[in-house]
């Protein structure tokens, strides 16, 4: 005979397997995906309420009967009442007995659905948008390590018990066992008792005293848990790189920016966080709300308190600056910035801040997306072409080098395009 | 019988942790009783730890060590990790492979006293039954099937990478689909040898090669059905060999458009389904053979004193929950648990053979009072399949204990019939449609290539022959016949005919695909 130890044998052998699958899953998953994406808003995406898809393209079809039709015969253990002759009633769906006979093999499984988790529906979700190529010489790579659930063992910390299986264990062995139980005892005490108290027959009353003392002993030497019994949840130590990202939201707060404009810019900041979480570790969120001056503010107050005064945006750039400088170097983090503002600025601010862009902020971000939210009413007007003071400033620091973007974005609707585009990943390979 | 010795001394083990010493003992212990006691015989052993991951691993691939990849094993991975991550399900405790060396799959996580249990189980009773069986001697190559599945696995590899992905997984697919149909299920003249493909494989390969002259490409083609007379159907059949109800091998080896490499991968899951199917038509006797023996053994050894009290409460706690039989009307019922009716089968066997009562005498004449009952039961795991074993074996008291019954379903009525109970008159019944429930002639549709058009529109005609009224399920039909269109490159059709009157009744069919052969 001969024991090999294959542990530690390369994990991971399905992994072929595995992208085989996926990859022929793929497109009935990613559909399944954008149906459900389009008809909800961010909130719930946020929620992330599960998708369940039906995946006919994995289907694996074999000859086999089908399950209606024809005369059958099934033979199945358990009779109670019946005998030859009787009539049963007709299950209703049909499935009920036998039915495992009823289909000649195990593989009709063509409905195989698996359930996507509010992770996984986002990962979809973002799958074909990338960050730009640039970001990953930054990224750094630093290995942890964390847990996830994997079936349960008979060893663990105390912590890890599994209270639910322990006790079924203990309860089929008690069973088993024929442990006494409590209830049972506490009535024959009583019987006892009233037995002594009745004066019986001492005969009698040795025999339900010798019951008793059999009882005690019986639950002594059977624990109510026993070791054998226990049962821990089994965690596994996943491995999963480290990279921290910050992303920085401006946001012009002036008096023309309306409700709706604001809406739209909240939106746009919240896929990015989402799709931002799904590539870092660990997320920063600064927020910079500006008018003729800027501030760091918290969330609450960046979406939700009002402002008035001018719009000067290199008040924000500065800020972004100034952060950056004190809390974030550069060579440690990932930097994004996402600014959404209806275009207005002041027309001598504009030099200087095409300037600060230029040379202070780009330098320093992996990417600079510039949304420029306007009145869904204007529509007409944008139509025509009209560009806003800010669109043209910073049109004349694009570059093809540089990592910044701008879109244009009027309703809801356009949210999710616009982003898609913003991201999606270049189509060289394909 | 024997005086009373200090039990914890001859204790093989204490305790729930396992290392490999203690397997080693356990092994020679168990050894001892499954060859001089039981007798046993078996392939040499090889026992390989792994881990929950790998043992998830091992079921997506079927259970073999080494596959080529498809698509199909991933699926089947990922519902498996789910269901096992999110505790629905727990994982076997053993897998075995009929090979020699017999390998058998130990988890890791199992106690000292389920390594036991696996032990005896996989390594001595389902290997026995592997080496001893007929069907297993008859249609399985022990020997050659590692070394044939590294060889599919390799060239199943390098058809990916030399004529892609998607072309490989199209033929795969096409003939996973068909793999039911892909057995021969009568015996052939020679026997099987895996490793002797291999070669042959490459022989042919290099004869084409050696062969080769471009020269014949440019001999004007003869006009399809031009100068050869047409001729009468049954002789046409005749020499494709018609009917024909091996499908992957009629393709295989007559499909007109395939390359060389695309037949080599229908062989290759020809061979596979063949290698399964013994081990589809004996489930109920190799895990009742298997259970038997792990039952048998244990008790042994607790009466020896190997095994403390404890370990035998482990014991009988896993081995009652793998041999319980739920009732019809309890929701857990699944149909019939083929470890709880292989073991009571076997235990029965024996009580008939060393304890009969009257009415085993007049059921078992053959049997009854023989004596040896271990003998018995190895006759019957050698000689029997699952159907031909129910029919043989199955006895009254058992009906009786089972609480059997037969139901009738009838589509044109409105309501379900009680046939037979387990009583005299029902017996006989029982035992016979029971028996046909484990008959995979009869389970698995009956289908069969019966003519092909060469002179005309080279459409392949299938006829399934329809007993009981049941029909094929169409969706999945309708799927089949377009994987096996892309495999014959013309049109397919298939015939639903009742077997009773030879009236059509269903036909299905697809176009030609657009070129599987490029």
């Amino acid at each position: 005979m001969n024991i090999i130890d294959r542990r530690l044998n390369p994990q991971g052998k399905s992994l072929a397997n595995r992208q085989r699958f996926l990859r022929r899953a793929k497109e009935q998953v990613v559909k399944a995906v954008r149906d459900a994406s389009g008809k909800r808003g961010i909130q719930d995406i946020e929620n992330g309420e599960k998708v369940t898809i039906s995946t006919g393209g994995v289907r694996e079809p074999s000859f086999h009967r089908s399950g209606a039709g024809g005369v059958r015969d099934y033979v199945v253990p358990g009779n109670k009442e019946y005998v030859e002759g009787d009539t049963i009633a007709r299950p209703e769906s049909g499935g009920g007995r036998g039915g495992n006979e009823g289909s000649p093999d195990g593989e009709g499984d063509d409905d195989f659905r698996f359930v996507l988790s509010r992770e996984e529906f986002l990962d979809i979700f973002l799958e074909d948008l990338e960050l730009p190529d640039l970001v990953k010489q930054k990224v750094k790579q630093t290995e942890s390590h964390s847990l996830t659930r994997a079936g349960y063992s008979v060893t663990g910390s105390p912590a890890n018990l599994n209270l639910v299986r322990t006790m079924r264990n203990s309860l089929s062995r008690r069973i088993a066992l024929k442990r006494p139980k409590p209830a049972d005892m506490l009535e024959l005490e009583a019987l006892l008792r009233e037995a002594e108290d009745r004066g019986e027959d001492p005969e009698k009353l040795r025999e339900m005293r010798d019951q008793l003392e059999r009882h005690y002993l019986r639950s002594k030497r059977i624990p109510f848990i026993d070791p054998i019994d226990v049962r821990y949840n089994r965690f596994e130590t996943v491995p999963k790189p480290i990279a921290q990202a910050v992303m920085f939201c401006l946001m012009d707060v002036s008096g023309s920016m309306t409700e709706h404009m604001k809406d739209l810019a909240k939106r746009f900041f919240m896929l990015l966080f989402l799709f931002l979480k799904r590539r870092y570790r660990s997320v920063d969120i600064v927020f910079i709300r500006h008018t003729h001056e800027a501030k760091e503010v918290d969330e609450e107050t960046f979406f939700y308190s009002t402002e008035t005064g001018g719009t000067v945006v290199s008040t924000a750039l500065e800020e972004m600056q100034r952060i950056v400088k004190e809390r974030y170097p550069e060579n440690e983090w990932n930097i994004y910035a996402a600014q959404a503002s209806d275009g207005d600025n002041m027309s001598s601010d504009n030099a200087r801040s095409a300037g600060l862009l230029r040379d202070g902020i780009l330098p320093l971000c992996q990417y600079f997306a510039y949304i420029e939210v306007a009145a869904e009413h204007n529509m007409g007007l944008s139509a025509l072409g009209r560009e806003t003071e800010l669109w043209r400033t910073y049109k004349t620091v694009q570059g093809p080098d540089l990592p910044i973007a701008m879109r244009r974005v009027r309703s809801r609707r356009e949210i999710f395009p616009v982003f898609r585009d913003l991201f999606a990943r270049e189509k060289a390979g394909a | 019988m024997s005086a009373v010795i200090d039990k914890t001394d001859s204790l093989l083990y204490d305790g729930a942790d396992w290392d490999y010493d203690q397997i080693k003992r356990v092994y020679d212990a168990i050894e001892n009783i499954a060859l001089k006691d039981m007798g046993l015989n078996v392939y040499p052993n090889q026992i390989e730890v792994i881990t929950a991951e790998q043992m998830l691993d091992a079921y997506s691939s079927i259970g073999m060590p080494l596959m080529y990849k498809h698509w199909s094993f991933g699926k089947h991975f990922a519902r498996d990790e789910m269901l096992y991550r999110k505790g629905y399900r727990g994982l076997a405790y053993e897998i075995v492979i009929n090979s020699s060396p017999c390998i058998s799959y130990i988890m890791e996580e199992n106690t000292m006293t389920m390594q036991t249990l696996v032990i005896a189980h996989a390594a001595f009773g389902h290997n026995h039954f592997f080496k001893n069986n007929q069907l297993f001697q008859q249609w399985t190559d022990a020997e050659g099937i590692l070394d044939y599945l590294e060889f599919a696995k390799s060239y199943i590899g390098q058809c990916e990478d030399r004529y892609g992905h998607h072309a490989v997984e199209r033929v795969l697919d096409a003939a996973h689909a068909l793999m039911n149909q892909g057995v021969h299920k009568y015996p052939k003249k020679r026997s099987l040898d895996l490793r002797l493909e291999q070669k042959r494989e490459r022989e042919r390969q290099e004869y084409q090669e050696q062969t080769f002259n471009d020269l014949w490409r440019t001999v004007p083609k003869a006009a399809v059905g031009g100068n050869r007379p047409s001729k009468s159907v049954s002789e046409r059949k005749k020499l494709l060999g018609l009917p024909e109800e091996n499908l992957l091998y009629f393709l295989e080896k007559k499909a007109p458009r395939l390359e060389h490499w695309q037949r080599e991968i229908l062989r290759i899951v020809r061979h596979m389904a063949q290698y399964f199917y013994p081990q589809k038509q004996t489930k109920l006797m190799n895990e009742g053979c298997a259970t038997y023996t792990h039952y048998t053994i244990l008790n042994e050894m607790h009466r020896r004193g190997m095994i403390s009290e404890g370990a035998m409460l482990e014991f009988l706690h896993s081995h009652t929950s793998v041999v319980f039989q739920p009732e019809f009307d309890d929701q857990r019922f699944s149909g019939i648990n083929p470890y709880a009716l292989g073991f009571a089968m076997m235990q029965d066997i024996q009580r008939i053979a060393e304890t009969p009562t009257d009415e085993d005498r007049y059921w078992f004449p053959d049997l009854a009072g023989r004596g040896d009952g271990m003998g018995a039961l190895r006759d019957a795991w050698a000689n029997f399949r699952d159907e031909s074993f129910v029919l043989q074996y199955l006895s009254p008291h058992l009906m009786r204990k089972f609480k059997m019954f037969s139901v009738r379903d009838d589509a044109e009525d409105p309501y379900l019939l009680v046939e037979n109970i387990h009583n005299e008159r029902g017996y006989r019944g029982i035992r016979k449609l029971l028996a046909r429930q484990y008959d995979l002639g009869f389970l698995e549709p009956d289908i069969q290539i019966v003519d092909v058009d060469l002179a005309g529109d080279r459409k392949l005609i299938l006829h399934h022959r329809v007993t009981n009224g049941v029909l094929l399920d169409e969706s999945d039909a309708k799927a089949v016949l377009r994987h096996i269109a892309n495999l014959w490159g013309y049109e397919v059709q298939l015939v639903e005919v009742s077997a009773l009157s030879d009236a059509i009744l269903k036909e299905h069919a697809v176009t030609a695909p657009s070129g599987i052969g490029g």
